[in-house]
């Protein structure tokens, strides 16, 4: 072992590159070998990100301004992504639509997982609510997502906060369900049983012994429900049952233009590209994790 | 098998009592007033109270509950609040051609994922399995409605090939019927069957690693038969597990799939009844795709026998 470190010194001094800095180096090179598609995933999301933040300085002019002597104008040097049928610029309205996508996936990511827990360490360890709750995971499982998302939406108003609940809603039971079945195996573990002989109350229990053993499962299942939630905001606001059309999304923008298939296919296509590329880096992020993450918890998931 | 069929039905009706409580209490507990939401934006007081009445909505909870449930069972979904007409038969009206999508995007998915994932779990660690899994998470990120326009403007603005939208029922004519099914087919079943393709792959390639497995190859077999007469047959009940639960990807597709093809079915009355808020209608058709999805899922669980003969009843 002595000797092999040797020429790494070595490279090291000739490339005047410190020793602990080189050794990151090669641990994140051999990261990228190994991960290449979750690397790939993880880059896409940052840029998304990050046109999402910076928006404004992005040559982008004001999404909803109309200029109707500029209509239906195709791809061009001035307007990236053209113009759609009031003369606004197509490429300021995908990039701030961006912002709606990301921000309602992240929301409904969080406060889903955070949810999801907190009923699922209960259901999983408190015997006697156990079957109550997880038939009510069920009945609400046996609802399509979107259908639920569509009646309570269509029921409230057409904002973003509704949105967000309407997704909320039938995401949670696949989280409940994730972290139920690792606290039921959790449960006989020693450790536990320890905790208990030590005279731990139930919530020190939870919080302090179960639920950071639940963490890296939640991670990866947030980026699904993440990827998701993105998807499902895209097609409400598609058939008019999502974000209010003053604020553009992917999906209402896509909605205004879908009877322009034959003139402006532009329209359709850039938003629809950014939408699909969001999803795809989102869930080849969520595979990478997975597949770092033990196996045979890996096969509970999706 | 008869007292098993009955178990498992008995077991799917408190879901269903669940989704019922939910469906009808997704109308009572989201925030606005309904009879002031039919009513419109310039009714009178007096205007809502009458439409309130109407709806049984100013009588106790418990007492709505109990009404609601006894006309479900009498087949009964209410009345539609703008056209007047009883939800049960414009449901019947629209369910042909959604019938007609599902069931072509389920051979299209299961026709083509299956044989895709064997061919993946076969050959692993190949080219032609990354190929088959960067097209499985491709197409469960594509958009459906994206993909949509994206195979309208290839194979209809462009090529011309194929009608761009609408619905002809096979009662005029067979071959108009599937013409006009192909592109929303296609668009619909790229998710599902992404979804088909990885479980397919990843059940084939555990059994395939098991000592039963390695007993059939040292005892002389043919791969093809260590393949058709061994694996595949072990590798189905999860497979056909995912068709059951992935039939709500299906359900919730065929909304926007029939918004992009302008397919009159039961996708276009949702979104017809969430622009007007007509939330009769939209009760009964998550009721009954609810229970749609409960009996998909209860024929999967009774296949487990024909597949696996160690699961027994």
């Amino acid at each position: 072992m002595a000797d092999r470190k040797q020429p790494m010194d070595t490279q090291a001094e000739l490339g005047f590159i410190p020793y602990d800095q080189l050794a990151r180096l090669q641990k994140l090179r051999r990261f990228i070998r190994r991960n290449p598609t979750m690397v790939a995933g993880g880059i896409m999301l940052l840029i998304m990100v990050l046109l999402a933040v910076f928006a404004p300085y992005l040559r982008t002019v004001n999404p909803v301004e109309m200029n109707p002597i500029e209509r239906l104008r195709a791809p061009s040097g001035g307007h990236w992504f053209g113009t759609d049928m009031y003369g606004r610029d197509s490429f300021s309205r995908v990039i701030y639509g961006s912002r709606i996508s990301l921000f309602v996936g992240l929301v409904v990511a969080v406060i889903t997982s955070v949810i999801g827990l907190a009923i699922g360490l209960v259901s999983g360890f408190v015997r006697r609510l156990d079957n109550t709750i997880m038939r009510i995971m069920d009945g609400i499982m046996a609802l399509p997502d979107l259908l639920l998302a569509i009646s309570f939406v269509a029921l409230t108003r057409a904002s973003v906060r509704n949105v967000i609940i309407a997704l909320i809603i039938p995401q949670t039971p696949r989280v409940v369900r994730l972290v139920r079945s690792i606290v039921l195996v959790l449960r006989e573990q020693p450790f536990v049983e320890a905790a208990q002989a030590m005279g731990a109350r139930l919530p020190r229990l939870l919080v302090r012994h179960l639920l950071p053993n639940t963490l890296a499962a939640l991670v990866v299942q947030g980026t699904y429900v993440m990827a998701s939630a993105v998807l499902i905001e895209a097609g409400l606001s598609f058939l008019g049952a999502g974000t209010p059309p003053e604020i553009p999304s992917w999906g209402n923008v896509m909605a205004e233009a879908r009877s322009y298939v034959r003139v402006a296919f532009w329209l359709l296509l850039f938003p629809g590209l950014f939408l699909a590329t969001t999803v795809l880096s989102i869930n080849l992020v969520g595979d990478g994790l997975r597949d770092m993450l033990d196996p045979r918890i890996a096969k509970r998931m999706r | 098998m008869l007292a098993y069929i009955l178990r498992r039905i008995l077991a799917t009706l408190p879901v269903m009592g669940i989704v019922v409580v939910f469906v009808f209490l997704l109308v009572r507990i989201a925030p606005g007033d309904p009879a002031a939401i039919i009513a419109g934006d310039y009714a009178t007081p007096e205007n809502i109270q009458k439409i309130r009445a109407g709806l049984g909505l100013d009588k106790p909870i418990h007492v709505q509950f109990g009404l609601y449930v006894t006309s479900l069972l009498k087949g009964d979904l209410g009345v539609s609040l703008h056209s007047r007409l009883p939800v049960r038969q414009l449901i019947l009206q629209r369910v042909e051609p959604t019938a007609a999508l599902a069931a072509s995007t389920l051979t299209f998915a299961i026709l083509l994922a299956i044989p895709l994932g064997v061919l993946a779990a076969w050959k692993a660690g190949s080219l032609i399995d990354r190929a088959v899994m960067v097209f499985a998470v491709g197409g469960f990120s594509i958009p459906i409605f994206w993909l949509g326009f994206l195979l309208i403007y290839a194979f209809s603005v462009k090529l011309d090939l194929l009608p761009v939208q609408g619905y002809v029922s096979f009662r005029e004519g067979f071959a108009p019927f599937v013409k006009h099914l192909i592109l929303p087919t296609v668009a619909l079943g790229m998710v599902y069957m992404a979804l088909l393709t990885r479980i397919t792959r990843a059940s084939l390639l555990e059994v395939l690693q098991s000592d039963y497995i390695r007993t059939a190859y040292a005892k002389g077999l043919r791969p093809t038969s260590v393949l058709f007469l061994h694996a595949l047959k072990n590798a189905a009940v999860p497979v056909i597990t995912t068709i059951g639960v992935g039939f709500a990807l299906l359900i919730g597709g065929v909304v926007i799939t029939e918004s992009v093809f302008a397919l009159p079915g039961l996708g276009r009355l949702t979104v017809d009844a969430v622009l007007q808020r007509d939330y009769s209608i939209i009760q009964g058709i998550t009721l009954i795709f609810a229970f749609v999805y409960a009996l998909v899922n209860l024929v999967v669980d009774l296949s487990y026998t024909l597949f696996d003969p160690r699961i027994r009843y």
